[in-house]
């Protein structure tokens, strides 16, 4: 009996809810205005046999409930009864799927003119590319991921380099222009939501997968992740700003082409040099030692035949034995000014030729180099900041281009700007404050450590928290930027 | 224990066979009788304690979810890791070593032979390593709890590239145990499914025709069916997947740039893991769903004191679902990259599965209509259930429609639609079915009072939790989030619905203590119930010895003379009567049977 009543109540407190809160799509702006639709039709017909079903429940449990002078009837089947049903249901299915099928026909049938874009997913950050004037996007891969090649564009496809690159978070489109979207992924599955535009698609990595619509409303609109891609998913986030064509043509012709940031083209490199090059890729190497900037490790500009000078006051010319050396035992002979963190490699005779041939060529010869980069006078600096504690000059401008830079480089995805630990360690308070490393060995997050931290983040890790955080590929101006922002976060009250 | 059952005399020839071993009762030892037991009915015991077990850690950390998404910034000891690792283990477990073990292992084990007629099933000993097998499959779950890195946190599709790759928690030994966990489990299933599909169809006693099954056997016998169909696939992927882990194969793994460093993966597809994950993972739903289908037939006509309605209709529905459900997969996959145009198809096959589920509601609600409901706490639980399961099966309507799901995809209406169709209505059958079998099983009772506190808080509280969860999915926030903050699109009503949502998710897991405590109690103090305190006709309450001994019947087996559901037949003289029983050839089986129950 009760049980009667309050299936009844829970369908009146149920529909009352439908209808009293804020319980609605996000505010279309997009053209899929016919997938509301349908999503409307399938609410009308579900919600009437919902409440059609359950207060037929209700009523049978009432009328026909337990009596000792009643008896049950004895109907075990009735043809007429099921058929009929069955029929009214078929109805109904094909009133739902037959409205779902049309649209999702022009879902998946793109517009000849829309506009393409590339859309980039890696933990956990998103980049974007447009094709250039030729209108065709170049082929990419992800073997030619490199620091200096994000994107992982064929350098020889000539369709390649008109390509506008944008390796942020935040892109533009223009309204009322259909845009098809690719999605690249270059390590797990991700997934490009904007809840206002209503379609979404997962980005496999090894497929390009597609989804179109037409931005119908001017505004700035969030990127949402949709298909879990590790510990940083909740915050993967990016943005989209609507905006005229003319405001969209503007900003787009702002953003530089494939061949400008590949000004340092690496040509002509022998086989042995290729060899080399794609072994400094998938070791890492190219993490800490660059050509142009080379924050962590010695440059390799000009790097054989060079003289240097070592932390132990020697003097040497790096030459293949050097070199050999570095590789399989760095601690051995370190050059002045650098940390002693590179981690040996255990390499054989025949790669480390092709590591030296590589940046022999790549690198060119002693001539053209200064004995000390600058990336080591920016360790200098910034060791000489982290004595004094704190920075004292420059805070306020880094201040604002750091935060940009945090947003943009997808930090912000798993470091807090506040006090509240997420997937890696908060930045406020974080620098000039003493952290244990899960090596047991105790740090203060000086400029160094932060610069570290930043450049090779799998080598010192604070502990309790899991070792993900990626290679970022900066600037050195860029790490300087980041520094002095998360220098100008720290408290001296977290001592 | 012959193993010639081919024909129906070989039946009955095993079936004596049995009986001689069964029948004498020579004592067994302690380990014999309890620990390694060939008795479907310990065997079933076993299974369903570890399975409710395994469940209350399930259960547990859903709390740590609750508790993270009710109020994000209270509990900072659950950080993004252990969050995703308490999503993971929380899904997994409840899906495959809750919800599969405990219809299949605990219910299937123990019913089957009672409903059919049987001594026991067909091979007893391959069904106690079933159990074994499956409790090591726990261990070595359990185990990851344990390991550097912890348990996966991959989510419980486990999904590769992530499962296996930096970044995701449990990469280095908890991903490894559960696969391993995994392919244990199968071997277990395959184990206990091969030995009740044979079973049903080797072992029924005389006059016990297919069509004459309770639709709980029915249930039980195609979801095993279908598990011996469906597990393959996931064992081949987590097989595959280990190969990828540990040897360096790429089945599921392209070229990839993982945080920096370039792997030396190549050529593999992630999708064809999903592929395969719900090649298994759709079937599963209804190998939960099919057994819970036909036992709520089953309690429903028998509380209602009523005939099924539409039997073999019903029994074709099942078998109709249990195939479509082989082709309706990817529908799980609409906005996985995969070709777009199989969405057409997927949408009609998974649409067309409607069709004979809601067949099933309608003889359900009209087996209702002029009964003489008695509203004890199998048939409360029963009427949530249909409650809940029309909910559910109406917002899968939303999702199986591929356009309809491309916005509701991968949010929370996702995730409060499967929790309300194959989470809180097999679990609503679940408690019906352990409210209803305690006696058979126990010989007592349990408490009314505590049983009817625990079914409201239940059924309200999951209601509570999760009708309104739809609506956050609506508002397109998007599952598996550690954290939702500072997100525009989100109104500041969805932060306290989620509040909410976590205090009636804690007043549910608390509900659940009473229910482990009723059955506790009333196992020991409960009022003793009698061979048949439902008045129900099904062969399990004819056994001459309630709980059942071993061997299940006494020196005769049973002989089937009509259906399970002769309830309130025209002038009979009860309102119910048992299977065995001849009423209209005028011969006095019940009677006997009574008689012996006696003795």
């Amino acid at each position: 009996m009760a049980i009667a009543i309050i299936l009844v109540l829970i369908l009146v407190i149920s529909i009352i809810f439908h209808f009293s809160g804020p319980w609605v799509l996000p505010e279309l702006a997009s053209n899929w205005k016919d997938i509301d639709l349908t999503i409307g039709i399938t609410l009308a017909l579900t919600g009437i046999v919902f409440i059609a079903v359950i207060l037929f429940t209700a009523y049978a449990v009432y009328r026909f409930r337990y009596r000792p002078d009643r008896q049950a009837s004895y109907e075990p089947e009735n043809r007429k009864l099921e058929l009929w049903l069955s029929g009214a249901t078929t109805v109904g299915i094909v009133a739902m799927l037959a409205p779902g099928l049309v649209v999702y026909s022009d879902v998946v049938t793109v517009p000849e003119e829309a506009l393409e874009v590339e859309v980039l997913a890696k933990q956990w950050t998103w980049g974007f590319r447009f094709p250039g004037d030729d209108g065709v996007l170049g082929r990419a891969g992800v073997s030619f991921i490199s620091g200096s090649n994000p994107f992982g564009l064929d350098p020889k496809d000539p369709a390649g380099q008109d390509d506008r690159l944008i390796n942020a978070n935040q892109f533009t489109l223009p309204v009322d222009r259909p845009v098809l979207v690719k999605l690249r992924s270059i390590d797990v599955l991700h997934d490009f939501y904007i809840p206002q535009i209503r379609n979404k698609m997962d980005a496999v990595p090894g497929i390009v997968s597609s989804l179109w619509f037409t931005p119908t409303r001017i505004g700035q609109f969030e990127i949402l992740c949709a298909e879990y891609c590790g510990v940083g998913h909740y915050n993967m986030r990016g943005g989209l700003e609507v905006a005229s064509t003319e405001s969209f043509d503007t900003w787009l012709a702002s953003q530089p082409t494939f061949a400008q940031s590949q000004k340092v083209a690496v040509t002509g490199l022998s086989p042995a040099a290729q060899r080399g090059e794609s072994l400094a890729q998938s070791q890492g190497c190219l993490a800490c030692h660059g050509f142009d900037n080379s924050p962590l490790g010695p440059s390799w500009k000009g790097i054989y035949g060079r003289e240097e000078l070592m932390a132990s006051g020697e003097r040497l010319t790096v030459d293949e034995a050097y070199l050999a050396e570095s590789i399989r035992q760095p601690a051995a002979r370190i050059v002045d000014g650098y940390g002693n963190v590179m981690p040996p490699y255990d390499l054989d005779d025949n790669q480390i030729a092709d590591l030296i041939a590589y940046m022999r060529e790549a690198g060119g010869t002693s001539s053209e180099a200064v004995p000390f980069g600058d990336a080591a006078e920016d360790l200098g600096d910034s060791r000489s900041h982290a004595e004094n504690s704190a920075p004292e000059t420059s805070a306020q401008s880094a201040t604002s281009d750091g935060a940009t830079l945090a947003s943009s480089k997808g930090c912000l995805a798993c470091h807090s700007t506040g006090r509240e630990a997420m997937v890696g360690p908060a930045w406020g308070g974080l620098a000039g404050s003493e952290r244990t490393l899960v090596s047991g060995e105790t740090v203060v997050a000086d400029a160094a450590y932060l610069r570290r931290a930043i450049v090779a983040p799998s080598e010192e890790i604070v502990e309790g928290y899991p070792p993900v955080m990626p290679v970022v590929p900066l600037t050195a101006q860029e790490v300087d930027t980041l520094v002095e922002y998360m220098m100008s976060l720290g408290g001296n009250d977290e001592q | 224990m012959s193993s010639e059952t081919t024909q129906g005399a070989g039946i009955l020839a095993a079936n004596d066979a049995q009986a001689d071993h069964h029948g004498h009762d020579a004592p067994l030892g302690f380990w014999q009788r309890y620990i390694f037991s060939q008795d479907h009915k310990t065997i079933a015991i076993q299974y369903m304690l570890t399975a409710i077990a395994v469940g209350l850690v399930a259960l547990a950390l859903s709390v740590v979810m609750r508790l993270q998404l009710g109020f994000p910034d209270h509990f900072n000891f659950i950080d993004p890791s252990e969050y995703y690792q308490a999503v993971t283990m929380h899904g997994m477990i409840m899906v495959v070593y809750l919800l599969t073990a405990l219809f299949l292992g605990g219910f299937g084990n123990y019913l089957i032979p009672l409903m059919v007629g049987a001594r026991d099933m067909v091979f007893p000993y391959l069904n106690m390593l079933s159990f074994w097998f499956y409790f090591l499959s726990v261990v070595v779950l359990m185990a990851s709890f344990f390991v550097t890195g912890g348990p996966s946190g991959a989510g419980w599709t486990l999904y590769p590239p992530q499962s296996i790759l930096p970044g995701t928690p449990g990469v280095d030994g908890g991903i490894i145990l559960m696969l391993v966990s995994l392919a244990i489990f199968i071997a277990a299933a395959t184990m206990g499914g091969l030995n009740y599909v044979t079973t049903v169809l080797q072992a029924r006693t005389q006059g016990m025709t297919l069509m004459r099954m309770p639709l709980s056997v029915w249930g039980i016998f195609t979801a095993t069916i279908m598990a011996l169909l469906a597990f393959p696939a996931l064992f081949v992927s987590a097989v595959m997947m280990l190969f990828d882990k540990l040897l360096g194969t790429s089945f599921f793994m392209p070229e990839i740039v993982s945080l920096g460093q370039s792997l030396d993966y190549g050529g593999g597809s992630p999708v064809l893991f999903q592929h395969l994950f719900w090649f298994f993972g759709h079937p599963e739903v209804y190998i939960v769903a099919l057994p819970a289908f036909g036992i709520v037939s089953d309690l429903i006509s028998i509380h209602a004191r009523k005939n099924i309605f539409g039997y073999r209709q019903m029994v074709w529905a099942i078998l109709v679902i249990g195939g479509l459900s082989f082709i309706v997969w990817a529908h799980h996959m609409y906005v996985s990259g995969m070709n777009p145009y199989f969405g057409f198809f997927f949408a009609a096959s998974t649409l067309i599965i409607a069709v004979p589920t809601a067949i099933k509601v309608y003889n359900w609600v009209l087996t209702l209509w002029r009964g003489n409901i008695r509203l004890n706490i199998p048939m409360l639980f029963c009427l949530a259930f249909i409650l809940t399961f029309v909910f559910g099966g109406m917002t899968g309507l939303f999702l199986g429609n591929v356009v309809v799901d491309l916005p509701l995809s991968d949010t929370y209406f996702v995730v409060a639609h499967f929790h309300m169709v194959m989470g809180v209505a097999p679990i609503l059958v679940i408690f019906a079915a352990l409210y209803h079998w305690f006696p058979k099983v126990t010989g007592r009772m349990m408490n009314e009072t505590l049983g009817k506190l625990h079914f409201w808080l239940t059924f309200l509280g999951t209601w509570a939790i999760y009708f309104p969860m739809h609506y956050l999915g609506v508002l397109g926030m998007p599952r598996r989030y550690y954290a939702y903050e500072n997100y525009d699109f989100i109104p500041p009503e969805a932060v306290t619905l989620n509040a909410f949502i976590t205090v009636m998710a804690l007043v549910v897991a608390a509900a659940q203590l009473l229910f482990l405590f009723n059955m506790g109690w009333s196992a020991w103090r409960g009022r003793p119930s009698g061979d048949n305190p439902w008045q129900a006709t099904s062969l399990e309450w004819c056994t001459p010895k309630t709980p059942p001994g071993h061997g299940n019947w006494g020196p005769e087996l049973p002989v089937v003379h009509r259906w399970a559901y002769d309830y309130s037949v025209p002038g009979a003289p009860k309102d119910y009567l048992l299977q065995t029983d001849d009423w209209e050839a005028g011969a006095q089986t019940q009677q006997q049977a009574e008689g012996e129950a006696k003795s």
